[in-house]
């Protein structure tokens, strides 16, 4: 806390051309998996300040919090029936999306800014999915790829969009809780803040957090990248070892 | 009980694993089979991404065949010569199927390729044997004799080709191209689906050789050891898909499990182990078929080609 009215006061006097600063902080930088991680939630925490010169705002602000995790390359592909059988015919690649992603807001996001704007700032879980360097064009046909990614991804909770996600404790502090459910990848998170006051971005901020694997999670991954040959031995020995141990331990005579 | 699969990059349940190991453990050391075609449906279920289900089985399967193996040679169930026949030719099939997989995935259908295997040889195993079962049945019902004891002249034609060879524990004195023909395919079935074969060798052994029962289940967990450990170590230096937490885990509740289906194996009438194998595997084909016939109620899925760090 200390450190947010150091940064905040820092800030303050640099005071910008702009009215509004927005200043935010995470809860945690890098979180840690060991073998009893079962998820975790990550705090954002923000404040805004006015300069001396603006005036009060008549409305009041709004905040949209945008998560998205490690990229991966994704194949979505959609059965259709040949003949008697159903097979896997079209297909979609999605080269380089988010394996998570998450939007927080203060309110509906259809309240808090237009349909145009949240199409041109990838506002809103609707807007990043339906952009166009999501996923290449195809006059429509891309569609329901795109939508069966977002179901998809959701049903696993690691697509999602909470409308009450950030609370304001004061007119000018808010907070935000991201969840990560376990199956979240390990790797970099992007934190993307936007502030808004009458459908206008007045400020936008952006952070990241990480998410690594520790002690003997992490030594049994680079193990088995760095070393495999010794890594399947190993596991090869283990399976034999505890195969002999189960024929000497119920061994009837 | 959560605990954090450091490959899958995944919490799991450990007691559900070991159950699950538990159960897949009991039916393979029942019939004599590795129960990979069991596990590996089972682990991607839980949300476990396939190719670490299909490597990380793999340490399972040399577990608990481990233990029938051993088990084997102590009660002299294990026929060596026909083992090692049936290893050597495995292995070769195997680098023919491990040419194979790569060639469907180019052409796009590896998945169709592998669901029609499954339905194709798990119907066609299954029927065989169930009406091979229940003919004997009636032969029983009719009081007639069962004929289990092969007599003389009773040899299909093949078995009489050149290169005949003796195998004493099998009570065999056949020729060896049908063996080795036998062992290619089953390498090269195992290596294209993920499965150690069992299931193809015991009733291949039971019904066109005519091997005795008890010998049945130990050659061919030799054979299932010996193939299974090159897969894994395969995977574990091509694709580092082995997770040894949750290989771990499977094989403490594998063992057990094993151990006390051999013993019950042991107690099982010939005709009925054949009946009940019959039955699962109908009915895993069956399974597989309906997946293929059926509308899918979620037509799309998701594959993860790679992830970009």
């Amino acid at each position: 806390m200390r450190a947010l009215v150091l940064l905040a006061a820092l800030v303050w006097s640099l005071a910008s051309a702009q009215a509004e600063t927005l200043i935010t902080s995470l809860s945690n930088h890098r979180v840690l998996i060991n073998s009893n991680y079962t998820g975790t939630q990550i705090a954002v925490f923000g404040a805004i300040e006015r300069d001396a010169q603006t005036v009060a705002r008549a409305t009041a602000y709004d905040v949209v919090v945008t998560v998205r995790g490690p990229r991966q390359f994704l194949t979505v592909r959609e059965k259709e029936r040949l003949g008697p059988v159903w097979i896997n015919l079209e297909q979609q690649k999605f080269p380089s999306v988010p394996a998570y992603l998450s939007v927080m807001t203060s309110r509906p996001i259809e309240e808090i800014t237009s349909v145009q704007q949240r199409q041109r700032q990838r506002i809103g879980l609707e807007a990043i999915v339906n952009s166009t360097d999501f996923t290449s064009q195809r006059d429509g046909a891309d569609r329901p790829f795109r939508e069966a990614l977002q179901r998809l991804k959701a049903q696993e909770g690691l697509y999602l969009e909470d409308e009450r996600g950030v609370t304001f404790l004061t007119p000018d502090i808010f907070r935000a809780a991201i969840p990560l459910p376990a199956t979240a990848p390990p790797g970099n998170y992007e934190v993307d803040v936007t502030l808004f006051a009458d459908t206008v971005i007045l400020a936008r901020t952006n952070t990241n957090f990480e998410l690594v694997k520790t002690g003997f999670e992490e030594q049994v991954g680079v193990v088995a990248r760095d070393w495999s040959l010794a890594y399947g031995l190993a596991t090869a020995a283990i399976a034999i070892f505890f195969g002999w141990l189960a024929s000497v331990i119920f061994r009837r005579d | 009980m959560q605990i954090y699969l450091p490959i899958a990059e995944m919490p799991v349940s450990v007691l559900l694993i070991l159950g699950m190991g538990a159960a897949v453990g009991f039916i393979s050391g029942l019939f004599g089979i590795g129960g990979g075609f069991l596990m590996t449906p089972l682990l991607i279920f839980l949300g476990i991404p396939p190719a670490v289900a299909v490597a990380t089985q793999s340490a399972q399967i040399v577990a608990s065949s481990t233990t029938s193996v051993l088990g084997a040679l102590r009660r002299n169930a294990l026929d060596h010569k026909l083992g090692a026949i049936l290893v050597a030719g495995g292995l070769v099939g195997s680098a023919l199927g491990v040419w194979f997989f790569a060639a469907a995935r180019r052409a796009g259908q590896l998945d169709l390729v592998i669901v029609i295997s499954y339905v194709t040889l798990f119907t066609v195993v299954g029927s065989l044997m169930l009406k091979e079962s229940i003919r004997e049945f009636w032969h029983r019902r009719k009081g007639g004799a069962v004929r289990l004891r092969r007599r003389a002249g009773e040899h299909a034609p093949y078995l009489g080709w050149p290169l005949r060879m003796r195998f004493y524990r099998s009570k065999l004195y056949v020729s060896v191209i049908p063996i080795i023909g036998l062992s290619l395919f089953i390498g090269f079935a195992g290596a294209l689906l993920g499965i150690g074969g069992g299931f193809i060798v015991v009733p291949a052994l039971l019904y066109i050789f005519r091997v005795p029962t008890t010998v049945v289940v130990g050659t061919s967990q030799l054979q299932i050891v010996c193939t299974t450990l090159v897969a894994l170590i395969l995977h574990a230096v091509t694709n580092q898909a082995v997770d040894m937490v949750l290989a771990i885990l499977l094989i403490v509740g594998g063992v057990f499990g094993a151990q006390f289906g051999a013993r019950m194996g042991r107690h099982l009438r010939a005709e009925l182990f054949r009946f009940l194998l019959a039955l699962l595997l109908l009915a895993v084909g069956l399974r597989f078929g309906l997946e293929l016939v059926l509308q899918p109620e979620e037509p799309f899925s998701i594959s993860v080609q790679e992830v970009r760090t």
